[in-house]
């Protein structure tokens, strides 16, 4: 298992040898402590559980304080469980330096909300005519037909919450690693706001 | 001064002074196959555009009485030099105007060093 948890920092550009322009997200990931293993033979599955980010014993519940303990890893605010087996022992920390230029991997994280949105910016809907008397300028128009089926189909396209979702980019690569400084530079954009939770986690093909 | 920053200075080199209206000579380093060689574009500088890494600048001249612009980056690897010649007097940052003029009309005001 290949994984790590860390913050977005921001992106910015790199050039290549060539002389090509590449965009890169800048993540601060890890120290991940080892908190639990999941086995099979135990749990019905393979999986680490990895805790991040520092914090004082006063900002943490008894309860997650307890757990941490038991595992002999100081307080940390975030708890999260990735599938597939490590020979780490529990209580050592995954660090950015699993990871090394080349290798293929997925980033998740919470997206940027945007509200209750309509459905010409939630799915790029056309807008209607804007004169010539027309009210239906932002309007979805007809969702459906009248006597079959007589009712919306379920999935239909509509204005609702935007954002603020768990999304998974795929395909990105990893330019850089700076374990002196905890910093991972990603290919591309990744989900989520500076400052932002996201997970790195090994892309298999 | 935050990490971000500091992956944008490491990029940074050292380019001469320059602004809109200058006259230049970008020397650009070409790949062909795998021979190399620097092909020189000299013309007026009509913009510079952006900031730190990301900054880009537009160089227009004349060309078998074509108007061609390229657009470089500043800090691009690719630069081999970028040589300043005449520094022009211009009341404006970006010199779209000089599109529309043609022989004396496109000339600009030197400084006199």
């Amino acid at each position: 298992m290949k994984a790590i948890i860390g913050r977005k920092l921001g992106m910015t550009q790199l050039f290549t040898e060539d002389g090509a322009r590449l965009p890169v997200t800048v993540i601060e990931a890890g120290p991940c402590p080892i908190v639990g293993v999941r086995t099979t033979d135990a749990d019905g599955y393979d999986g680490v559980q990895l805790a991040y980010q520092s914090v004082d014993l006063e900002d943490l519940s008894k309860p997650e304080a307890g757990h941490l303990k038991k595992a002999g890893v100081g307080p940390h605010r975030h708890l999260t469980e990735f599938r597939g087996t490590t020979d780490m022992n529990i209580g050592e920390a995954v660090t950015v330096g699993v990871f090394g230029p080349g290798d293929h991997v997925k980033v998740s994280g919470t997206s940027v909300g945007k509200g209750f949105a309509g459905t010409i910016k939630r799915h790029g809907f056309s807008r209607g005519p804007v004169s010539h008397g027309s009210h239906n300028v932002r309007a979805p128009g007809s969702i459906g037909q009248s006597a079959w089926p007589s009712r919306v189909f379920k999935g239909k396209r509509m204005a609702g919450q935007m954002g603020n979702k768990r999304i998974t980019q795929r395909g990105l690569t990893v330019i850089d690693v700076d374990p002196s400084r905890n910093v991972i530079l990603v290919s591309g954009a990744v989900p989520g706001p500076k400052g932002g939770l996201v997970e790195i986690r090994e892309d298999v093909h | 001064m935050n990490i971000v920053q500091e992956i944008e200075a490491a990029q940074r080199r050292d380019v001469p002074k320059f602004k809109a209206g200058d006259t230049v000579k970008v020397h650009f380093r070409v790949i062909e196959g795998n021979r190399q060689r620097v092909q020189v574009f000299e013309g007026v500088c009509i913009k510079r555009q952006g900031h730190g890494t990301r900054e880009t600048f537009t160089v227009r001249k004349q060309s078998f009485g074509v108007g061609v612009e390229r657009t470089f980056p500043v800090h691009s690897p690719k630069i081999d030099k970028i040589e300043v010649g005449a520094i022009g007097m211009v009341r404006r940052a970006k010199l779209y105007y000089l599109r529309d003029k043609i022989g004396k009309q496109a000339r600009i005001r030197e400084k006199l060093q």
